[in-house]
């Protein structure tokens, strides 16, 4: 690890200024990808401005049917707050496949969504749901959020302070863990929203998180776990690498979406 | 004897520390002045070395020094060496490269160490090493066997043309094609032995330590013989005579075999002691760990085997490459050869053997033993081509074994190695009663009634452990003696103190050497400490691998306890005016048999010491020493069974149940075998559906270096395991033992691959078995010869 300064912030203002005062500085969440990165020396901040001691960016809160995720929440809170798996149990079952308790202790759903890994599971929840991500500055529509691998609609020194949604009538989560690294080969997220059906995919897509119209549109006619079984999926579109195939993944994608909609009920 | 003896469940006694973190291992060790090391290494995988400037990093923070290869061959350090002679059929010698400790104009893997930066901390000296410049001329790059063969290959050693080592055979290979000609059936089958990195816990560490006054070295290390490497230090790499270098290997967290050989870093970092006046320091990374210690297997083999018409094996062919990397480790070349070759007749008779063995460079990490060494290579050839031909011949793969098996011993294999003992059938009886393979094909209808795919495969497997006896392995081109040695030292108020020349790096040493003392003098284990592991405590030993601790360093340690034992007998039928032969041990007491007169243990040593009153003639002191050279191998073998099922939506295999069935001969300690069973069938398992080292063709890079990529096994992979013993004791040792360090490493893959081959219904698949390929043989047709 190269030198680097840290800073606790204890209010998202001074977070947002800390950030604006260092053009080499990184907000700091849970740790789990930036650590291991500057570990590697392939990250080098000049700052490292720390995140999780900010209440405002903690805490999960359930209001009726609308669901706010401080984006300094750990995922082992996520999996086990009663009151969120009340509305939605797939994100708490979601945050309960990631990692190991290590990592589920100390990694966050705002760094995760701000890191937006193609491997990493709550992409797939995020957009699956529809959710907003909400920053310091303003709110995303998750739609509009994930760019690309690695890449996401935030701007510099922008900070997520939540993620928000309505919760589904119905949702699920499927993944199919990398023997190795154990995040997700290929990961689906169904939800039956008030908007519709929502099929949203990671893992498997060589530009990230997507979703999925064909799957979508079966499930909208009938949401039962044979609908997604026969739709086709484009492996043209899909990553191939060490673990799996572009057409292994295509496989993979059906094959979790119908467990994830088994699974949704 | 008792609760402490032999055959007892005793609780490892150095747990608690390892436990606690109170473990003490070289990264823990701190002397003054201490300075840290980090290594300038190859980002290439082939290149020559146009220059080096180390000027802007000399000049960095906290820099002591940068030194380099030019520097290290000037003061006349020598290159590192393989240590065992092959010779090709042809009669000429292996064609060994040279392997500069710091590479002076080539470099031939990537992490090949090109130069040592010394500063105050880690974290400077490594800042310090993205400055040292060096300046490369990249070189074509090949990394797989049977490319390095090819014709044009890129050239990785002038002494070795065509990259070729070695082409080696042992057998009658005339017999052996008249076999294969003659017979009724012959299976043929290609075998790919996976390329794995060991990965023990603790990475590799050095500190070396220079002192000019007394013109000395300490090394402490990471090794699993620390004799060894002062022998070799100062022998073949003139780092210091013998006497004026100390090695010590503390605590050590997993060797695997990764442990055993010299790595240009320990030798460098004692140079760098003396060039630069402070001791050196250097821990591995775990991403260094993969780029430089040594890996395991890489054998690519084609099979033939012969059957008569009543199934019966008349002869085996095999023709083997087996990938060495790009420099010939320590014992590199007898891993493919006669660690391997010597163990292809398995459990079965089998008249007629001939194998073929090349090895070759590549632009890799150099291959040498890893957990099994050879034999695991040898098992899954023949356990997969057992199974093949049963499925061919359209036999019960365990009667087609049955039928073949060894049933009288001794037994000369046509390969070199004699049977002492065993039981094949008692094993195989057992696992398949512990199995309940009977009823296998219920329990795969039912699962087939979930749309889940089972099978069942087996492996009967033998090894060989104790590497040994000298004369024979010295014979076979070995640079040293596998003797073991040991001293006991009766303290003079009765505690013992035991010197072996085994290590423990995580075997339970400490535990089953003192249950042996224990058990023959009646004393608590408590009361006996187990000191291994420093040159300068120790006498010459020569460490712990191939299983030997036990048949070997054990064996050594009984010689002196003889000694002891009579030593003691002497002085008590002296002090009790009996007769020597009437004296008796038990329950730390010495005793005159038949009558009421005792001396507690503690003042028979006392005797000894205080020598007011000895025997006449009789010098004092109770302490003696004994070499053990073994007149055999030994042959653990065993039948080992795996029940999986396919989600053949994804390809992914759980194991249902695995069995392991083991003769080991006699067992010391039951937890610590047990233990040790675990731990190899992790491994096998490991290598059999999750690991593999992968690198890309084109450039040599190593694509799994990290945890993210290469698949460890973890708790939720494995099954609980049902395990038994069958004991045939070892006629050739004095507690009949023959050691289970490695058995489940080796007899765990075929078992693996033969069950999921069941089930998949072909035999198209390869090592690791991962969902990938798993789902992938399954969009291939069951294209099996035989009726099912
Ligand atoms: C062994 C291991 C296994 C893992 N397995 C999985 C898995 O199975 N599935 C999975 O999805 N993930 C997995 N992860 C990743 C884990 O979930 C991380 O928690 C996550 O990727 C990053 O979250 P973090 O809170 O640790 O963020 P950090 O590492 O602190 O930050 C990551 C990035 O996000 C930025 N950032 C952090 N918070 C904010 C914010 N509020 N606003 C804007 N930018 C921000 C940081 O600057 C940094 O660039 C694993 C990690 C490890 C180490």
């Amino acid at each position: 690890m190269y030198d680097t300064s840290y800073h606790r912030a204890s209010s998202v203002d001074e977070a947002v200024n800390l950030r604006s005062s260092h053009d080499e500085g990184r907000y700091l969440s849970g740790g789990m990808t930036l650590i291991a990165t500057m570990k590697q020396r392939l990250a080098a901040p000049s700052d490292l401005i720390d995140l999780r001691h900010i209440p405002a960016l903690k805490g999960i809160s359930v209001e009726g049917r609308r669901v706010r995720i401080g984006a300094a929440t750990s995922h082992a809170e996520v999996a086990a707050s009663s009151a969120l798996r009340a509305v939605c149990p797939a994100i708490s079952d979601l945050a309960s496949m990631i990692g190991d308790p290590h990592v589920r202790h100390m990694g966050t759903i705002g760094g995760s969504v701000a890191n937006d890994d193609p491997a990493a599971d709550y992409p797939a929840a995020v957009l699956g749901l529809g959710a907003t991500v909400i920053t310091d500055r303003r709110e995303i529509a998750a739609d509009d959020f994930f760019t690309g691998m690695f890449e996401t609609a935030l701007d510099e020194g922008e900070m997520i302070t939540a993620i928000a949604f309505d919760a589904p009538d119905k949702a699920g989560y499927a993944k199919f863990r990398n023997p190795a690294s154990r995040y997700a080969i290929t990961g689906v997220f169904v939800a039956k929203t008030g908007s519709g059906v929502r099929v949203a995919v990671t893992g498997a897509g060589s530009n990230g998180v997507f979703r999925h119209a064909g799957m979508e549109a079966a499930l909208s006619t009938s949401w039962v776990p044979e609908s997604v079984a026969s739709v086709s999926v484009d492996a043209s579109a899909l990553m191939s690498d060490l673990h799996a195939t572009a057409e292994y993944r295509a496989n993979l994608v059906r094959v979790m979406a119908k467990r994830a909609v088994a699974s949704a009920g | 004897m008792g609760v402490e003896g032999i055959g007892a469940r005793v609780a490892r006694k150095e747990d608690k520390r390892f436990l606690t973190g109170k473990g003490r291992y070289t990264d823990d060790m701190v002397v003054p002045g201490m300075k840290f090391a980090y290594f300038v290494r190859s980002p290439h995988a082939h290149a020559r070395i146009t220059g080096i400037d180390a000027s802007a990093a000399k000049a960095m923070p906290g820099v002591i020094d940068v030194l380099d290869g030019k520097q290290l061959q000037a003061d006349g350090i020598g290159n590192l060496i393989c240590g065992w002679m092959i010779h090709s059929k042809d009669g000429s010698p292996m064609k060994m490269g040279a392997w500069r400790p710091l590479a002076v104009d080539t470099v031939r893997y990537v992490g090949d160490a090109v130069a040592i930066v010394v500063a105050d901390s880690a974290a400077e000296a490594r800042d310090a090493s993205e400055a040292v410049v060096v300046d490369y001329e990249e070189l074509p790059v090949v990394t797989t066997s049977l490319a390095a063969l090819e014709a044009g290959a890129p050239q990785i050693h002038p002494e070795a043309p065509g990259n070729l080592i070695f082409d080696w055979q042992i057998g009658d290979p005339a017999a052996t094609d008249k076999a294969i000609s003659e017979a009724a059936h012959v299976t043929e089958i290609e075998i790919l032995n996976n390329r794995l990195s060991p990965n023990p816990m603790e990475p590799r560490a050095t500190l070396g330590i220079y002192d000019s006054a007394e013109d000395h070295f300490t090394c402490y290390t990471t090794s699993q013989n620390p004799h060894v490497a002062r022998l070799v230090m100062s022998a073949f790499y003139n780092v210091a005579p013998e006497n004026k270098l100390r090695v010590i290997a503390p605590d050590v967290g997993g060797g695997f075999g990764s442990k055993i050989y010299i790595y240009p870093e320990e030798i460098v970092c004692l140079w760098a002691s003396k060039k630069t006046s402070v001791p050196v320091k250097w821990t591995s990374d775990r991403t260094e760990a993969f780029l430089t210690d040594a890996h395991g297997r890489d054998h690519v083999s084609k099979v033939k085997m012969a059957f008569d018409k009543d199934h019966r094996i008349i002869g085996l062919k095999v023709d083997t490459i087996a990938n060495l990397g790009a420099y010939m480790s320590l014992f590199s070349s007898a891993v493919p050869t006669y660690l391997y070759a010597t163990l292809l007749s398995g459990q079965y008779a089998i008249p007629a053997i001939h194998a073929n063995v090349r090895t070759v460079y590549t632009n890799t990490v150099p291959v040498d033993a890893y957990r099994g060494a050879g034999r695991p290579e040898a098992t899954y050839l023949l356990e997969r081509t057992m199974e093949v031909a049963a499925r061919e011949l359209g036999v019960s793969p365990a009667e087609l074994r049955r039928k073949n098996f060894i049933r009288s011993f001794p037994y000369q294999t046509p390969v070199i190695m004699n049977y002492d003992a065993g039981d094949y059938e008692a094993s195989l009886n057992a696992a398949m009663e512990a199995a309940d393979w009977n009823g296998f094909p219920a329990r795969r209808a039912e699962a087939e009634r979930r749309g889940k795919k089972r099978g069942i495969g087996m492996s009967c497997y033998i090894e060989a452990c104790g590497i040994a006896p000298s004369q024979a392995v010295g014979s076979l081109g070995a640079g040293v003696g596998l003797w073991e040695s040991a001293e006991v030292r009766v303290n003079a108020v009765g505690t013992i103190e035991v010197l072996t020349g085994s290590h423990s790096h995580g075997q339970g040493h400490e535990t089953t050497f003192a249950q042996l003392v224990a058990d023959r003098l009646g004393v608590p284990i408590a009361s006996v400490n187990i000191v291994h592991g420093d040159t300068d405590k120790v006498q010459m030993g020569m460490g712990t691998y191939g299983s030997r601790s036990g048949a070997v360093g054990m064996s050594a340690i009984v010689k002196a306890l003889d000694k002891v034992e009579m030593k003691a007998k002497k002085i008590a039928a002296h002090l009790m005016e009996a007769d020597e032969s009437d004296i008796v041990i038990e329950n730390g007491e010495l005793k005159v048999a038949g009558t009421d007169k005792t001396l507690p243990w503690f003042q028979v040593a006392l005797a000894a010491y205080t020598a007011h009153n000895l025997p006449a003639g009789m010098e004092p002191g109770l302490k003696e020493s004994a070499f053990y050279d073994p007149s055999n191998f030994t042959f653990p073998a065993g039948c080992y069974i795996a029940e999986v099922e396919i989600d053949p939506e994804t390809g992914k295999t759980d194991i249902i149940q695995f069995v392991a069935a083991d003769d080991f001969g006699n067992i010391i300690n039951p937890l610590i075998v047990e233990g040790q069973v675990h731990g190899g069938l992790a491994q096998g398992i490991g290598q059999a559906l999750l690991e593999e080292v992968r690198y890309d063709e084109a450039t040599g890079q190593i694509l799994t270096a990290s945890y993210m990529d290469y698949a460890m096994p973890r708790a939720d992979d494995l099954p609980s395991f049902t395990l038994s013993h069958q004991n045939t004791p070892c006629p050739g040792n004095p507690l009949g033992i023959k050691g289970c360090g490695e058995a489940g490493a080796i007899g765990s893959p075929p078992a693996l691959i033969n069950a999921i081959t069941d089930a998949i219904g072909h035999d198209r698949l390869t090592m690791p078995a991962t969902p990938l390929k798993v789902w992938t043989a399954l969009q291939d047709a069951p294209t099996r010869l035989a009726a099912e």
